[in-house]
């Protein structure tokens, strides 16, 4: 049993970090992701930890360091936000076709333009396709619990991947919650010594990292990466199984709340989802058969099993908080309803975008969105696919 | 392992790498070369220029002597044709014959 302690999201996400002592951290500040960097930064100056804390003039570097640390065979870790994710996009890329189990802690922001601080997805939805395994959490507790799972799953002989775990800024990265922290020997004793399959150090076997790769075997490479997915998915749930036995808080590629004799559904990432659990329990005081299906996991996206947890039920909203440009909807539906396609039953589909910028989303809010689910399953027709909430009209 | 165009993806080493250092000389990048550095041995002096300004070291030189171009790697981007003094012009590009 761990220790309780009331701490910021940022300041669970450091203390993570400290825990597992990675041999090597690249980052540059960005707000609302400074105070990872900086808290960990003094962990050095303190020599609570071992590791080569290495600055840099841009996120573009930081990334470009991590590779460079990875590949030489060690534990890297590092974070950002938002515009500096935006620049780290080209190794983003490199890091994950490389297989290099680098992990980040992504605090979710807007992207620019206009400048903006606070809370959306687009940043994380931005980097959907660069191959990184990416984790959404509800709360500090989770982006503690995830970074340290984070370090299993990019290491896993059969996944070898690098993984974001991105949590809410502000909403999660500065809100101060009671959180239980595990101690020191059992953070090192679940992460294990880490055991590279390739090192650029390894002089007895030298290797060539990031060749020229034309049209005679890259298509080969990029089908093979594609095979890591799959393993990916397994590993996810039973690393999130083996956290149980040590925390007591499991973990898998969503969580289904209040679902099982539920007709009606909500689908949502991140923070907001606490406020969709507290919306369905009052929803369902009024008996209304709702419940939350909270995704952990957006890549690798579990198709098949929300197919099979989704496919009976009579209505779902999706709510996505990011936008996909002149596309029909958001990232997050888009998925849901082409994974659900497959399936010869399914749900009447609704998407809302909301919190874009850091726009609260309240109690009240989700509560509406129940309702209208509710007249969308009675009248078993699809008013109106797609809608904001919080939006001035 | 030995890869080679035949290798199929499942056989590839994970994260595109070469398990092996040093094999960038087996691409035979001359085979992109449109133009063709000739060199007149009667006119080479052996000042080096091109020895030192050839960007895929091409030039061959043994015993501080311009012996030939390792034509297997010389992409023919001129440089040498470029740099070799005027007054001496020992190098001519010339259009490679195509089909």
């Amino acid at each position: 049993m761990g220790n309780l302690i009331s701490m910021e999201g940022n300041q669970a996400a450091a203390e993570a970090m400290r825990q597992i002592n990675p041999d090597a951290m690249a980052a540059y500040p960005i707000t609302p992701q400074t105070e990872v960097v900086q808290t960990f930064a003094q962990f050095v100056a303190d020599g609570r930890v071992d590791t080569e804390f290495v600055t840099v003039e841009s996120e573009h570097s930081a990334m470009s360091a991590c590779v460079a640390a990875a590949a030489s065979g060690t534990r890297v870790m590092t974070a950002t936000s938002a515009n500096g994710m935006a620049l780290m996009w080209e190794i983003l890329y490199i890091a994950a076709s490389t297989r290099l189990p680098i992990v980040m802690a992504l605090v979710n922001r807007a992207l620019s333009a206009n400048i903006n601080i606070h809370c959306d997805h687009s940043d994380s939805m931005g980097a959907r396709d660069t191959g990184w395994i990416q984790l959404f959490c509800e709360n500090g507790q989770e982006a503690y619990d995830s970074l340290i799972q984070a370090v299993r799953i990019a290491e896993h002989p059969q996944v070898r991947l690098p993984v974001m775990v991105c949590y809410d800024g502000f909403i999660i990265s500065h809100a101060v919650e009671c959180l239980e922290l595990l101690n020191d020997k059992e953070v090192q004793k679940f992460i294990g010594e880490f055991k590279p399959v390739n090192s650029l150090l390894d002089i007895s076997h030298p290797y060539t990292f990031g060749p020229l790769d034309l049209y005679d075997f890259y298509f080969e490479h990029k089908r093979q990466q594609i095979e890591a997915y799959g393993p990916a998915k397994r590993v996810v749930v039973e690393i999130g199984k083996q956290f149980a036995t040590l925390s007591g808080r499991e973990y898998g590629l969503f969580e289904a709340y209040r679902l099982q004799d539920a007709q009606l559904a909500i689908v949502l990432m991140g923070s907001a989802a606490g406020t969709a659990k507290e919306a369905v329990d009052r929803l369902r005081a009024n008996g209304l058969p709702i419940g939350v299906l909270k995704l952990r996991a957006f890549r690798p996206f579990p198709s098949e099993e929300l197919t099979q947890l989704l496919s009976r039920f009579e209505a779902v909203a999706v709510l996505d908080r990011a936008v996909s440009f002149g596309a029909a909807a958001g990232p997050l539906f888009t998925e849901i309803s082409s994974a659900l396609f497959a399936s010869n039953r399914r749900p009447l589909l609704v998407n809302y975008i909301y919190g874009l910028g850091g726009r609260d989303i309240d109690i009240e809010d989700i509560q509406e969105v129940g309702e209208k689910l509710k007249k969308t399953a009675e009248s078993g027709k699809v008013e109106q696919p797609f809608d904001y909430i919080g939006v001035r009209k | 392992m030995k890869i080679t165009p035949e290798t199929r993806w499942k056989e590839l080493p994970q994260g595109g790498i070469i398990p092996e250092a040093g094999n960038a000389e087996q691409y035979i990048t001359g085979s992109w070369r449109t133009f063709r550095p000739i060199r007149d041995e009667e006119k080479c002096t052996n000042c080096l220029l091109c020895w030192i300004h050839c960007p895929d070291s091409s030039i061959i030189v043994e015993d501080a002597k311009v012996v030939g171009i390792d034509y297997d790697h010389c992409k023919g981007c001129g440089i040498c044709a470029e740099i070799c003094p005027p007054k001496i012009k020992a190098i001519t590009m010339i259009e490679e014959k195509r089909g």
